[in-house]
């Protein structure tokens, strides 16, 4: 029973992940209207369900009157392009400080050691929105700014995994076959701890998808008019009283979105898990 | 014969670990070529250590040094790492232990065996595989192009250790340095690559450096053994003479833990070597083995003659 639920929980993970990922890639295909265009006579239009709705605006319209369901559409691809880039900028910095660290060990591991305990003791939104207030709000300061703090877990995760698989044999015999030391650490090291940095990965990018909605409802995170979520979310805060919809449905999206993928790295990480050790 | 060099020649080396602890104290091995030569010894007397002092391979932070270290009349004490990774799996392979862990199990047997000649020979991927293919029949392993594409943990142990003997094997070695390679073993299992290694040898004319702590294995395969004792060769034979007649106290005990059926009595003991390796401390004089020794005299303290009968068997020790 138990057995069952959680492949029903990763079967959901991927179907909400590949279903928002499609969204965000195919959104110029599949929007009614345009998420930038607005109509003031047709404001605070609420969703067609609810009395007043009606059929050109699905999900209703917001303050400007621009089409809900559209400025939704456009809000995934923010949210699934900033989660990429950062999980591959963090990835980039975390796996090499980590690797390079548990596999030298020694003097190198605890210089790597002594970077990963000074960003641990960062505060994360602090310093993000320091950043971005000096350097100014846009999407690449966003990536940029979160992709160069959120490497920690990556290091962390790597460098362990790394100490438990230098040791083994196969190591040995690789450097007895001749090869050298970056073929080891790319071919041999790499595909070996790339399961557990893939369940990182996922955790990493609802973390950085979170933030950027945080940063983004501080008003320092994505520049309007682009349709963030949490963008959305903070427009729509004015309003909630009355319409309480305006703040419900990017809240559920974002809610959605990052449930998806842990339910993702959560399955991940049992089939991978179990899979090694088949 | 005569003229050329032994393959393997080194003399005097020395490992050390930390500036406290001596783990090689001067070690000469001479391994020729088509032969095995087999070091025998319990274990942590410096076996592993030796075999990957001579590959180059000791950890970061161990000091190597030796009176000279030729691999077929080349220098190989002072190369430069670049020209060492040349020599390692092309001219010189190793296998290890444990068959277990020895092999990537990230890759499928068919592209890390194929990986090796693609490194050293800049062959294509194909050519690779083919020879792959055609290494895993020689090692007897049936349907290789089955095995191949398969991933390490789908074999059983001693399919594994074909493998990597396969693999030890893609270009050509000259030597082959195996680690305990039958340890892991089932004893059947063991028997069968014994054989297969002196098959190979025979075919190939491969030199092997053996390593092992079993006697019954040196019987088997071996034309030289050296004996190491606490980080020291205390004794050095053909195999025939070391067997018939063994001239180190250490040596003789390591054969009468033997059993041999028709000269062991019923009810009888085996016999036993009482103690274990002593951890040697700088600036230690004198045999290693004095204070497990029957024959144990106070000259032991001082120092010890290394003797040589003119005809290859050399020991360590003050007993003729």
């Amino acid at each position: 029973m138990r057995f069952e639920f959680r492949k029903f929980a990763f079967g959901l993970g991927v179907v909400i992940v590949l279903g928002i990922a499609l969204v965000a890639v195919l959104a110029p295909w599949i929007t009614p209207a345009d998420p930038f265009a607005q109509n003031l006579e047709a404001r605070m239009i609420p969703p067609i369900w609810m009395e007043g709705g009606r059929a050109e605006n699905i999900l209703g319209s917001d303050q400007l009157g621009r089409d809900y369901f559209s400025r939704l559409i456009y809000g995934a691809r923010i949210s699934m392009l900033i989660g990429t880039l950062v999980v591959i900028c963090s990835g980039a910095i975390g796996i090499t400080l980590g690797v390079v660290g548990g596999f030298f060990g020694g003097r190198v591991d605890a210089v790597v050691m002594f970077i990963i305990t000074c960003r641990l003791s960062i505060p994360l939104i602090l310093v993000a929105l320091t950043v971005v207030s000096f350097v100014g709000s846009s999407l690449t300061v966003v990536v940029f700014t979160l992709g160069l703090l959120l490497w920690e877990r990556f290091a962390v995760v790597a460098r362990t995994t790394t100490m438990q698989v230098r040791t083994l044999d196969y190591i040995s015999a690789a450097w007895a076959a001749g090869c050298s030391l970056p073929h080891i650490l790319l071919r041999e090291v790499l595909p070996n701890i790339v399961h557990h940095l893939i369940v990182v990965a996922t955790l990493e990018m609802a973390l950085a998808i979170l933030l950027e909605a945080a940063l983004s409802f501080l008003g320092l995170g994505v520049p309007p008019p682009l349709p963030s979520w949490g963008l959305m979310i903070a427009e729509a805060k004015d309003y909630m009283y009355f319409s309480p919809w305006v703040i419900m449905v990017p809240g559920v999206a974002l809610f959605v979105l990052v449930l998806g993928i842990n339910l993702l790295g959560d399955g991940l990480r049992d089939r991978l898990g179990a899979a090694r050790d088949a | 014969m005569l003229d050329r060099p032994a393959l393997l020649d080194v003399e005097g080396l020395r490992v050390r670990f930390s500036p406290k602890v001596e783990a090689i104290r001067g070690v000469s091995l001479r391994v020729e070529r088509g032969q095995t030569h087999c070091v025998v010894g319990e274990s942590g007397c410096g076996k592993s250590v030796s075999a990957l002092a001579v590959m180059g391979l000791l950890a970061r932070g161990a000091k190597r040094s030796a009176g000279h270290m030729r691999f077929d009349g080349q220098d190989i004490l002072n190369l430069s790492e670049r020209e060492l990774q040349k020599l390692r799996g092309d001219r010189m392979a190793m296998i290890f232990q444990e068959p277990m862990t020895s092999l990537n199990p990230a890759y499928t047997v068919g592209s890390q065996m194929a990986e090796v000649l693609v490194r050293h020979r800049r062959v294509g991927k194909q050519q690779g595989l083919d020879r792959a293919a055609e290494l895993l029949a020689k090692v007897g392993i049936t349907a290789p192009g089955m095995r191949l594409a398969q991933y390490p943990h789908q074999l059983s142990g001693g399919l594994r250790q074909r493998v990597m003997i396969a693999m030890a094997l893609m270009c050509d070695p000259e030597l082959l340095i195996a680690d305990e390679p039958t340890t892991a073993l089932d004893v059947t299992v063991q028997a069968q690559i014994l054989r297969l290694l002196r098959d190979l040898q025979q075919e190939l004319g491969l030199a092997i450096l053996l390593i092992t702590h079993d006697l019954g294995v040196v019987a088997r395969i071996a034309h030289k053994v050296s004996v190491m004792y606490a980080g020291e060769v205390v004794e050095s034979a053909s195999a025939t003479d070391l067997f018939a007649s063994p001239r180190h106290p250490y040596t003789r005990g390591l054969l009468a833990c033997v059993p041999v059926p028709g000269t062991i009595k019923r009810g009888e003991p085996l016999g036993s070597i009482p103690g274990t390796v002593p951890r040697i401390a700088d600036g230690f004089v004198g045999c290693g083995f004095r204070d497990r020794c029957a024959y144990a005299m106070p000259a032991c303290a001082i120092g010890v003659p290394q003797r040589d009968d003119g005809a290859g068997h050399r020991h360590l020790c003050h007993l003729q």
